[in-house]
C-alpha cells in the first residue's frame, strides 16, 4: 500500500494554468466612443485574480511533489497577454503558451473549445484555472473545458488534495462545505480562500524572461454574442453622518423609512 | 485603494516590461502589507520587524548585486523602483532596505574578500542577518574623516574602540559595519571598514529615544569597548574614507528614487483630498490657491522622476558621477519634503493625523534630508563640481 502511493506520487504530473489578461480592478474604466467596448488607452492589465489562485495552486503541488511536476500556463488572447503570462512565469510556472488572437472572444463557448484544443494535444493530467474572470464574470470556460475534455469538473473549489490518480476537493455552498472526490484527468476552478497568492518575486521575474513563451495563431469561429451597448454604473451618492451615539438613532430611522424608502 | 502612480509624462514607456514588473509587485506589496499598518508601528515608535522575511522573500534586499551571491541581480533602474515604492509606504522600511543593501550588503559585494562575499550575502538577501553601517560618530557628522573611533593591530586580529551615533538598524543588526582608523587620528586614509558580529563582548547598542521624525525605524547608538576580532574581519579592499564614500553613493542613488515615492504618497492623497472635501459649497480642488498647489507638486515630482531615471541609467552604464547623485539627493528630498508640507497644509487639521500620510512623511523626510550627507553638504559638493574650490577646506 505504501509502496502503491510512492509510485502514485512521484508520477510525473502534468499540470495546466489557463489565465486571461483582464483589466485591474482598481482601474478607473472609461467605455469606448463605440459605446461597446472600453477605453484601453491609460487602463493597467493584470492576471485574473481568480486565475491567481490557480497559479499559485498549481505551483504548491508541484511543491509539495517534488521534481517531475510541470506547470504550462496557457492563455487566450492578444499579443499583449504575454505580460500576464510573463506573470505566471515570474510566479514560478515553467512554461507558457499563448493562442494569440485579435479580439477576446465573447462567447464563452469558443474560448473553452480553443483552449480545450490546446490542453488536448498537450495531455495534461490536471487543468486549473478561476472560476470567472472578472471582466466578464461568465463562470463558464471551466466547466466547458471539462465537458469539451470529457474529464472530471470540479467547479469553485476552496480546498484541493490531489494524490495518485484522483483528488479531492471542497466547495462552499450555501450554508455548508460540499466534499467531493474525483479522478484525473479533471478540471477544477478556483474560488477565494483557496490559497494566498504568492508575490512575483524579483528574481522569478528575471529568470520568466529565460522561460520559454511559444505563441501560437489561432483561428476563432464566429462571435455567436454581440455587446450591444456597456454602461457604467450611477455613480454612487456619498455617505451622510446623521449625528453619533443613540441620539442620533430618530434622524437614522426617520431617513432610512422616508428618503431610502427601506423600512 | 490601491496606489495608481503618478505618471504625467508616460515614463512608463521609458521602462522595460521587467523594470515595470519589479515595480508592479513592490507597488502591490506595499499597497497589501506597509501601508495598512505603518500609521500604528509609527505612532509606537517601532519598525515593522516581520515584514523582513517577506522583503526577504521577494529579494529586495542587494537587489541590483549579482545573482550568484544569492541576490536578484536587477539593473539599477529596476533597483531605483524599489526604493521609490518602499519609501512610498514609509522612509523607515526604505531605510532599513537602504541600509542592509547599499551600506552593508553593497560594501561586502565591493571590498570583501570572496570567502566574505560567500558567506555573508546569500545570508543577507535572505534576510537572516541584518546589518547596519556605522560612520556617524557623536561629534563627526559632516566630517566623518574626523572620526576618532580605531581599530588596533594585534597579533590574531583587530581591537576596536569608539561610539557611533545615529546607526540605522543598530539594535537589529547582526553584524555592523564599523569604519575606523587604524593609523594615526588625522590620517583619514587610515579609515578602514570591518565587519563586527554585534554579539562580540564589548559591542553594545542602545536605542536612540525621542525621535519625532523616522519613527518605524531603528536608530541607535553603537558603543565598542576594546571589541576584538579577528582579522578576516577586515573589508580587505577597503582604502580609507573613500570607501566609506562609495558606499554613501549607492544609498544615496536609492534615496534620490525614495524620496521620489514618498513625494507620490502625498501628492495622491492630496488629490484625492482635494477632490472630496467641500468647503464654501465646492470641493477644495476647485479653488486656484489649491490647484497651484497641486501643479506645483506635479511638475516638481515629474523632474524627479526624469532626473532618476536618466541616473539610473548612467549608473547602468557606469558612467554616473558622485556629484550627479548629490543633485539628485539634494533636489528630490527638498522637493519630497515641499510636497509632503504641502499636502499636509491642503489637508487641513486632518493633515496632522497618522491616520493620513503627509505629516508622517514631512517629519521623515526631514531625517532623509539629514543623513547621507546633509543638503547643506550636497550644496558644497555641487558648489565645489562647478566652480572647482572647495569649501571644505
Ligand atoms: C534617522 C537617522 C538615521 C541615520 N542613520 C545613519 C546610519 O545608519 N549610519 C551612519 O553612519 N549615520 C547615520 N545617520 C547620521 C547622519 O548621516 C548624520 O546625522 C549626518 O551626516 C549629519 O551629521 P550631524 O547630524 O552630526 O550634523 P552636523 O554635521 O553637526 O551638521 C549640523 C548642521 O551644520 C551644517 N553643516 C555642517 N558642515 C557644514 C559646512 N561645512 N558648511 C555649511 N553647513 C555645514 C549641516 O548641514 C547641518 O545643518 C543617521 C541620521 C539620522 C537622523
Amino acid at each position: 500500500m505504501r509502496r502503491e502511493r510512492l509510485r502514485a506520487e512521484v508520477r510525473r504530473v502534468k499540470i495546466a494554468v489557463c489565465v486571461k489578461r483582464v483589466p485591474d480592478t482598481e482601474t478607473r474604466i472609461k467605455i469606448a466612443p463605440d459605446g461597446k467596448s472600453i477605453d484601453e488607452a491609460g487602463v493597467k492589465f493584470v492576471l485574473n485574480p481568480y486565475d491567481e489562485f490557480a497559479v499559485e495552486e498549481a505551483l504548491r503541488l508541484k511543491e509539495r511533489a517534488g521534481e517531475g511536476t510541470e506547470v504550462t500556463a496557457i492563455a487566450l488572447g492578444p499579443e499583449a497577454a504575454q505580460e500576464t503570462l510573463r506573470t505566471a512565469l515570474a510566479m514560478g510556472v515553467d512554461r507558457a503558451v499563448l493562442l494569440t488572437t485579435s479580439r477576446q472572444p465573447m462567447d464563452p463557448l469558443i474560448t473553452a473549445r480553443v483552449l480545450s484544443a490546446e490542453l488536448r494535444s498537450g495531455g495534461y493530467d490536471l487543468v486549473l484555472c478561476g472560476k470567472l474572470a472578472i471582466d466578464d464574470y461568465n463562470h463558464a470556460v471551466g466547466t466547458m473545458m471539462g465537458e469539451l475534455l470529457g474529464a472530471a469538473s470540479v467547479s469553485g473549489v476552496s480546498r484541493l488534495e490531489i494524490e495518485g490518480n484522483g483528488g479531492r476537493a471542497e466547495r462552499e455552498v450555501e450554508g455548508g462545505i460540499e466534499v467531493v472526490e474525483f479522478s484525473l484527468p479533471a478540471v477544477v476552478t478556483t474560488d477565494k480562500g483557496l490559497n494566498e497568492p504568492r508575490y512575483p518575486s524579483l528574481k522569478g521575474i528575471m529568470q520568466a524572461k529565460k522561460k520559454p513563451l511559444e505563441t501560437k495563431p489561432v483561428e476563432l469561429e464566429e462571435e455567436t454574442l454581440e455587446v450591444l451597448e456597456l454602461a457604467l454604473p450611477p455613480e454612487r451618492k456619498p455617505g451622510r453622518i446623521l449625528g453619533e451615539g443613540p441620539d442620533a438613532v430618530p434622524a437614522l430611522i426617520e431617513a432610512l423609512r422616508n428618503e431610502a424608502k427601506v423600512l | 485603494m490601491a496606489f495608481q502612480g503618478v505618471d504625467f509624462y508616460d515614463i512608463d514607456s521609458l521602462l522595460s516590461e521587467e523594470e515595470r514588473a519589479v515595480r508592479d509587485t513592490v507597488r502591490r506589496w506595499v499597497d497589501e502589507k506597509v501601508i495598512p499598518i505603518i500609521g500604528d508601528y509609527y505612532v509606537r515608535g517601532e519598525f515593522p520587524l516581520h515584514l523582513v522575511p517577506e522583503m526577504a522573500e521577494l529579494g529586495l534586499f542587494g537587489a541590483n548585486l549579482p545573482e550568484e551571491y544569492g541576490c536578484a541581480g536587477l539593473n539599477n533602474v529596476a533597483y531605483g523602483l524599489i526604493m521609490q515604492e518602499l519609501e512610498r509606504g514609509d522612509s523607515g522600511v526604505r531605510s532599513f532596505a537602504s541600509v542592509q543593501g547599499a551600506l552593508v550588503m553593497y560594501p561586502i559585494y565591493a571590498f570583501g574578500s570572496e570567502e566574505q562575499k560567500r558567506y555573508w550575502l546569500p545570508r543577507m538577501a535572505r534576510g537572516e542577518v541584518i546589518g547596519c553601517f556605522g560612520l556617524t560618530e557623536p561629534d563627526y557628522g559632516s566630517n566623518p574623516a574626523g572620526m576618532i573611533t580605531t581599530a588596533r593591530k594585534t597579533e590574531s586580529g583587530w581591537v576596536i574602540n569608539g561610539s557611533k551615533m545615529w546607526i540605522t538598524n543598530g539594535s537589529t543588526a547582526q553584524v555592523a559595519v564599523i569604519w575606523a582608523k587604524t593609523g594615526a587620528l588625522d590620517d583619514p586614509k587610515s579609515i578602514r571598514g570591518f565587519l563586527v558580529p554585534t554579539d562580540t563582548k564589548g559591542f553594545s547598542a542602545r536605542d536612540q529615544k525621542g525621535k519625532l521624525s523616522l519613527r518605524a525605524s531603528d536608530t541607535s547608538e553603537l558603543v565598542l569597548e576594546d571589541v576584538c576580532v579577528s582579522s578576516d574581519a577586515l573589508l580587505p579592499k577597503t582604502e580609507g574614507l573613500k570607501s566609506a564614500l562609495m558606499c554613501l553613493t549607492q544609498a544615496r542613488y536609492g534615496i534620490a528614487w525614495g524620496a521620489v515615492g514618498a513625494a507620490m504618497a502625498c501628492y495622491e492623497e492630496a488629490v484625492r483630498y482635494a477632490k472630496t472635501r467641500v468647503m464654501f459649497g465646492r470641493p477644495i480642488g476647485g479653488f486656484q490657491l489649491q490647484q497651484a498647489r497641486l501643479a506645483d507638486m506635479l511638475t516638481e515630482i515629474t523632474k524627479a522622476q526624469l532626473l532618476c531615471l536618466q541616473l539610473g541609467r548612467l549608473k547602468d552604464r557606469g558612467a554616473m558621477t558622485p556629484e550627479q547623485v548629490s543633485l539628485a539627493k539634494r533636489n528630490n528630498v527638498n522637493m519630497a519634503t515641499e510636497v509632503a508640507r504641502e499636502t499636509r497644509r491642503l489637508l487641513g487639521a486632518q493633515g496632522i493625523l497618522a491616520e493620513y500620510q503627509a505629516m508622517r512623511h514631512l517629519a521623515n523626510l526631514e531625517s532623509v534630508y539629514t543623513y547621507e550627507g546633509t543638503h547643506d553638504i550636497h550644496t558644497l559638493i555641487l558648489g565645489e563640481a562647478i566652480t572647482g574650490l572647495s569649501a571644505f577646506t
